[in-house]
């Protein structure tokens, strides 16, 4: 298996940020209300990701070790700050939507894990790919999770899209089911706990199908270390 | 013990270095986003003043002075709040109230008010609320048509019993299974008509341009 398809495969599956390493919990369970959030607040970070992982990478030689987690700090949080103002200019709606959130990618675990477990010891490209992959994994659970709620709580689909996308892509949005009664534990906080935890445990599933089936084949896979 | 002191300069001016680098880069965002979000920000005022005011005034062009107010007693916070004169050729026609209501289930409900110059409401919508979802967030326009009851209603005396959720003997319908969200917004409506009745005077004559 190439390079880079190892990091997709770790970053989509195999070590997903949301399933696996369980980092960034926080907005992954609070935001995950609608779709629409969700998407929101996985493209932030995976921007983040990327241009954090890309500038850690570049500057690696330079910075000695004593002093390499400060300087990350400040790159990831002028990062954030830069997608912010850009969100509070461009997409005003959503960035009221989504709030504390924004500010919050700054103490997301997987942004700083990744580039003190990859970015700093890898070349710019691997780094910036790793950054996308991990983005996408960690983007792609938000959005399973804020489907899975919305169409729970409010038998809808992709609810104030045009928060985010503009109002061409209204359309996007249906109202699948109408209930009468709304389930709404499942856009509280717990139902976003227990969404969370199905697909945790269908993961598992999966995996262990796969690997009793094709030992070699899994067993070949190592992983990278973690921090 | 030159070389620590070495390595020890050398990290201090990487830092500063750092430091200089990404504070450059937020400012050049911030200088070029900044007319862009001060925009975005009069839009969303814009757009909520013109859904408080009755149809014919919000199409208009109208001008507007503001009068600061802190009053926790009627307008249900310590900080000050914006009422804003909406005049067309110098004649006021409509108030726009910005206020609260604290008692809300899960804290404070930030309300925009529209009162035209007769006293009756001409609007009112949330600006900011934690209500549960499902449940009392129903006062926002997107989820249900109950904060459009209020159009057109008028306080005729202070204890005007109407002014109350149906549950307490009003006029206006709660939601099933929260009655506490609806009653917080009716008082704090209710509280914003007895302050405009009281005070129009000082506001016409106190209100500067803003």
């Amino acid at each position: 298996m190439s390079e880079y398809k190892k990091l997709a495969w770790q970053g989509l599956w195999k070590n997903n940020p949301g399933l696996v390493q369980l980092l960034g919990l926080c907005p992954l369970l609070a935001v995950t209300s609608t779709l629409t959030n969700a998407i929101g607040l996985g493209v932030a970070t995976m921007l983040v990701l990327i241009a954090s992982n890309t500038t850690v990478s570049l500057i690696r030689k330079w910075v000695a070790k004593e002093i390499r987690i400060p300087v990350f700090v400040m790159v990831i949080a002028s990062f954030v700050t830069c997608i912010q103002l850009l969100m509070n200019a461009y997409t005003y709606g959503l960035y009221q939507n989504l709030g504390i959130f924004i500010p919050l990618i700054v103490t997301n675990c997987i942004i700083i894990g990744r580039a003190e477990a990859f970015a700093a010891r890898n070349e710019v490209k691997p780094a910036a790919f790793d950054g996308l992959m991990m983005g996408l994994g960690f983007g792609l659970v938000l959005a399973l999770v804020g489907a899975i709620r919305e169409l729970l709580g409010n038998g809808s689909l992709f609810y104030g899209v045009e928060l985010l996308l503009g109002d061409w892509s209204s359309f996007l949005y249906v109202q699948l089911v109408n209930f009468d009664e709304h389930f709404l534990v499942a856009i509280l906080p717990p139902g976003a706990f227990l969404v969370m935890g199905f697909i945790i445990a269908l993961k598992n599933i999966i995996d262990s199908k796969v690997n009793t089936k094709q030992p070699d084949e899994a067993s070949n896979m190592e992983s990278t270390p973690q921090s | 013990m030159s070389s620590k002191r070495y390595s020890m300069t050398k990290n201090a001016g990487m830092l500063a270095l750092f430091a200089f680098g990404c504070t450059l880069l937020v400012v050049i965002v911030n200088y070029f986003t900044a007319p862009r979000i001060e925009v975005q920000v009069a839009k969303q005022l814009l757009r909520s003043t013109n859904e408080v005011l009755s149809p014919e005034l919000a199409g208009n062009d109208y001008q507007q002075r503001c009068y600061q107010e802190t009053n926790q007693q009627f307008l249900g916070s310590d900080k000050a709040q914006t009422i804003r004169l909406i005049s067309v050729d110098g004649q006021v026609q409509a108030f726009v109230y910005q206020t609260t209501a604290p008692d809300g289930y899960s804290g404070a409900i930030r309300l925009l008010v529209g009162v035209n110059e007769d006293g009756s409401v001409s609007g009112v919508r949330v600006v900011q609320h934690n209500e549960t979802p499902g449940l009392g967030d129903k006062v926002e326009t997107r989820k249900s048509d109950w904060i459009y009851q209020f159009d057109q209603q008028k306080l005729l005396e202070e204890k005007d019993p109407r002014w109350a959720v149906k549950k307490d003997g009003g006029q206006f319908d709660a939601f099933t299974g929260a009655t506490i969200t609806p009653r917080a917004v009716v008082k704090a409506v209710k509280n914003v008509l007895i302050y405009h009745s009281n005070n129009q005077q000082i506001l016409h004559q106190s209100a500067v341009d803003c």
